[in-house]
């Protein structure tokens, strides 16, 4: 009786304090103001200026102050492609079109198997549903959208009286590439300023690889490009940096290991800007996006690189393909830190995926612009809603 | 509103009160929603399935609990469920007879494999061996050089060349051998499972090392192909164990599970951090109700089932059934509810509750409020809040900071709760009904010392 008497306290207790409080906003009391809106396809904006610099990780130094007047300048070491490297080759390379489908070949054939069996159904039954649901959910679209999806999909269905489940595919199919039209999947370079395109996201997910072909597009596109190694803190991240500059024939700006990272993006940009270089493509450390001092310093760092002459137009949030539901999280957050204007999926090569990016598209308005597809230079595509979804399902 | 909400009320007193078996109405109720959990925890969606079917059977007909509601107790049984899979017998390094005792780290691009080298490395030094980390990672740019680096930081050598993986690994073995180092470490390069070339690299990167322990580090964020990865490299290693690597972050995990449950290997460590000691052995009840991702719940379940303070309760049940349950009473079961954690939390649990009340945003301040209000109440007016008019009213309002209306919808709703509790046969009759006109002008209700 006892226990009975607790839980029935707890339950009696809760219903007690919240029918008072409804009953006082009912009378009206200071209600809080409604959450801003948020059109489709914005950017989300970095919040106002956070408060003063929390101490980062390791022993560093104590952060400087804004003031970057005779910062590291002299400390920054420039690399240069040596004289006599092999620098790469650039032909006029034809624009990134070979298809996702090409380079993904092997992975997708394996998975044939579940769509497969939906089309193999004689009818549109409750069968068939289960096995969209579940090829859904393998594609780590998530719970929440897959059921999303599978209710507009009901709706079609009468409106168009689908009968096959060939049709129910198709008429998936062409949903989702519905919700991905529209959206402006281009990187933007501005032709005023030097651009700094900010490279972010968790430990690992393929950031300075990205940045190794990002810069080898880029330079093939007739761009001047200067790399910043503002990942100050992981051990010989530089240095792996380093040797995608002498892959790809581009100077690299670093600091000392566990210095600033906004002062190396800080040079950087001078750096670029003393010769007309259009871009500066700068790599910072994973970071989870738990970590509140982190997210912090890469606030900071954003600040910093778009200081004059720079202007940051391009926030990457790069994203493993293999990562389930917490990539939406990881987008919430670094969009709320630091406004993240893109993604860029990696990875793809592999068995998984990638359906996280539709909740990132749909829920955050942040548009997948580049994939990654392999571990060379060459191993990057423009993000094709077709050739997304036609992926997603074969 | 207030009529619904007693309905709402009995209902769950009537859950509560009836004896008799767990109805599959209420389990397939709450398995849908444990179902919905775990896939947004990235477990598995078979797993999911054959899980959530095992749970199922085990619950239809189980006796109702005395202390738990029938959604707590599916909670319950699927926790336990969990940790049942998650746990089993942790991993114990048995050394080799013959050293060296060879670790081999295996698994895909940015998984985490550096570090975890490293930090193995730092860990079997503190467990008194001599160990030896070999860079066999020769494909990622830079990839020895933070082994070199993180290998000092950890005060274990670091040896590498660059040869081609299979035979690094094998002259390291041998080095090891030469210099009487007594564990060995290989870390290799990322590799996708579907790359044949790099698998069958692995394969005989293994056969040229012969490892005692193989391990797949996977990171912790993984989504629905952590079981096909597993699959493919136990395929072709045999793995030994799983290490779970940015457990430091808010992925739910439920890799781990998915991998436990299809492999029964189990998971050796847990790297929760990217410092060099930020790494553990595993925990299977915290991975569980991580996982699950109910915490407030199971919290409730485990205090409610602690009798968190008899005593009181013992005080509260006594005075129901006198018929007797006055504000006092109820400022004093207050105290021990605030022990029990977010209001916000334990409200979401509670079954019945109505959509109004689960979505509303009530924070932890309103106890404040309500407890405010009583406590500017004299014991004379928690006793027998009918004295209470308007001028007293205000008094209270006053003195609490709230509002007259405020006040009025507490004692209406006690006055409710009160009303329910006698109907429902919860609480006894009383002995004395205070009609009494002199209450209305402030006099006692009943003689001092005459009320028991």
């Amino acid at each position: 009786m006892t226990l009975v008497v607790v839980v029935v306290l707890l339950a009696a207790f809760v219903l007690v304090v919240a029918g008072t409080v409804l009953i006082r906003s009912r009378v009206g009391t200071d209600l809080e103001p409604p959450a801003p809106s948020r059109a489709r396809g914005a950017t989300l904006l970095p919040p106002p200026e956070a408060p003063p610099d929390t101490q980062v990780h390791p022993p560093v130094a104590p952060v400087e102050a804004e003031g970057l007047a005779d910062s590291a300048v002299t400390e920054a070491e420039v690399i240069e492609p040596l004289p006599g490297e092999p620098a790469v080759v650039i032909e006029p390379v034809p624009p990134l079109k070979p298809s996702i489908r090409d380079r993904l070949g092997r992975a997708r054939s394996l998975l044939a198997g579940y769509v497969g069996s939906v089309l193999s159904r004689s009818s549109i039954d409750d069968e068939a549903w289960e096995e969209l649901e579940e090829a859904l959910i393998r594609a780590d679209v998530g719970v929440g959208t897959t059921g999303q999806l599978l209710d507009a999909l009901h709706q079609r269905v009468k409106a168009e009286s689908l009968e096959t489940p060939a049709q129910l595919v198709a008429g998936l199919k062409a949903q989702i590439k519905a919700d991905l039209a529209g959206a402006d999947r281009s990187l933007a370079l501005r032709a005023d300023t030097t651009n700094v395109w900010l490279f972010v996201g968790v430990n690992g997910v393929g950031k300075t690889t990205t940045i190794g072909k990002v810069a080898l597009a880029r330079r093939s596109e007739g761009n001047d490009v200067v790399l910043a190694a503002a990942d100050t803190f992981r051990a010989a991240a530089a240095e792996q940096l380093e040797q995608w500059a002498r892959r790809v024939g581009v100077d690299l700006v670093r600091g000392a290991e566990g210095g600033d990272p906004g002062s190396v993006v800080f040079d950087a940009v001078q750096r670029a800007a003393s010769r007309g270089a259009q871009l500066v493509l700068a790599d910072t450390a994973g970071r989870l996006h738990t970590k509140v001092n982190l997210m912090e310093e890469l606030k900071k760092v954003r600040r910093v690189a778009e200081r004059p002459p720079g202007a940051v137009t391009e926030v990457l949030l790069v994203i493993d393909a293999t990562t389930g539901q917490n990539g939406l999280t990881q987008a919430r957050e670094f969009a709320q830190a630091v406004g993240v204007t893109g993604v860029v999926l990696t990875k793809l090569d592999g068995t998984s995926k990638g359906g996280i990016v539709l909740a990132i598209e749909a829920d955050l308005g942040v548009p997948v612009k580049l994939v990654g597809v392999g571990e060379t230079a060459d191993d990057l595509l423009s993000f094709d809603p077709e050739e997304f979804v036609d992926g997603l399902f074969e | 509103m207030f009529e619904s909400l007693s309905d709402r009320f009995e209902g769950i007193f009537g859950r509560l009160r009836g004896r008799g078996r767990l109805g599959e109405a209420e389990v397939d109720e709450t398995l849908r929603e444990i179902r919905v959990a775990l896939l947004e925890a990235d477990v598995n969606f078979r797993v999911v399935r054959g899980l959530v079917g095992r749970i199922r059977q085990r619950c239809i007909g189980l006796e109702l609990s005395k202390s738990l509601t029938p959604a707590q107790q599916v909670i319950k049984i699927v926790n336990e469920e969990l940790i049942g899979v998650l746990g089993g017998e942790p991993l114990k390094i048995t050394y080799a007879s013959r050293p060296p005792t060879v670790v081999l780290l295996a698994g895909l691009q940015g998984a985490g494999k550096t570090t975890v080298a490293a930090k193995l490395g730092r860990w079997f030094r503190q467990q008194g061996r001599n160990p030896l980390l070999i860079g066999a990672d020769l494909q990622r740019p830079a990839a020895v050089d933070q082994l070199r680096i993180l290998g000092q930081q950890a005060g274990v050598p670091v040896f590498s060349e660059p040869t081609d993986p299979v035979a690094v690994a094998r002259a390291g073995r041998a080095e090891a051998e030469r210099v009487g180092r007594d564990v060995v470490i290989v870390d290799t390069a990322g590799r996708l499972t579907v790359d044949d070339d790099l698998m069958d690299e692995v394969r005989r990167i293994s056969e040229a090392v012969q490892p005692t322990y193989t391990f797949l580090v996977l990171d912790a964020m993984i989504g629905q192909e952590s079981v096909a990865v597993a699959e493919a490299f136990h395929a072709i290693l045999e793995l030994d164990g799983v290490i779970l690597s940015k457990l430091d972050g808010d992925a739910r995990g439920g890799a781990a599970l998915s991998v436990k449950e299809v492999l029964g290997r189990p998971v050796a460590f847990a790297s929760i951090g990217e410092k060099l000691e930020d790494f553990d052995t595993f925990h299977p009840d915290r991975m569980a109700s991580r996982i699950l991702g109910m915490g407030d719940v199971l919290t409730l379940i485990e205090k409610a089932e602690s009798a968190y303070d008899a005593e009181v309760a013992e005080k509260a049940a006594a005075a129901l059934q006198e018929g007797r349950f006055t504000l006092e009473d109820f400022l004093e079961q207050m105290q021990q509810i605030k022990k029990m954690g977010p209001l916000q939390g334990i409200m979401s649990m509670l079954p019945g509750m109505p959509k109004e009340l689960r979505n509303a945003k009530i924070d932890d301040a309103e106890l404040g409020r309500v407890e405010a209000i009583i406590r500017s109440m004299t014991p004379g007016e928690r006793r027998d809040p009918d004295v209470i008019n308007g001028s007293r009213r205000a008094r209270i309002a006053t003195g609490s900071g709230t509002s007259s209306s405020e006040v009025n919808a507490l004692l209406k709703q006690f006055r409710e709760l009160q009303r329910q509790m006698q109907a429902m046969g919860l609480m006894g009759a009383p002995r004395r009904k205070s009609n009494n006109k002199k209450a209305k002008r402030g006099g006692r209700v009943t003689p001092a010392g005459t009320r028991r």
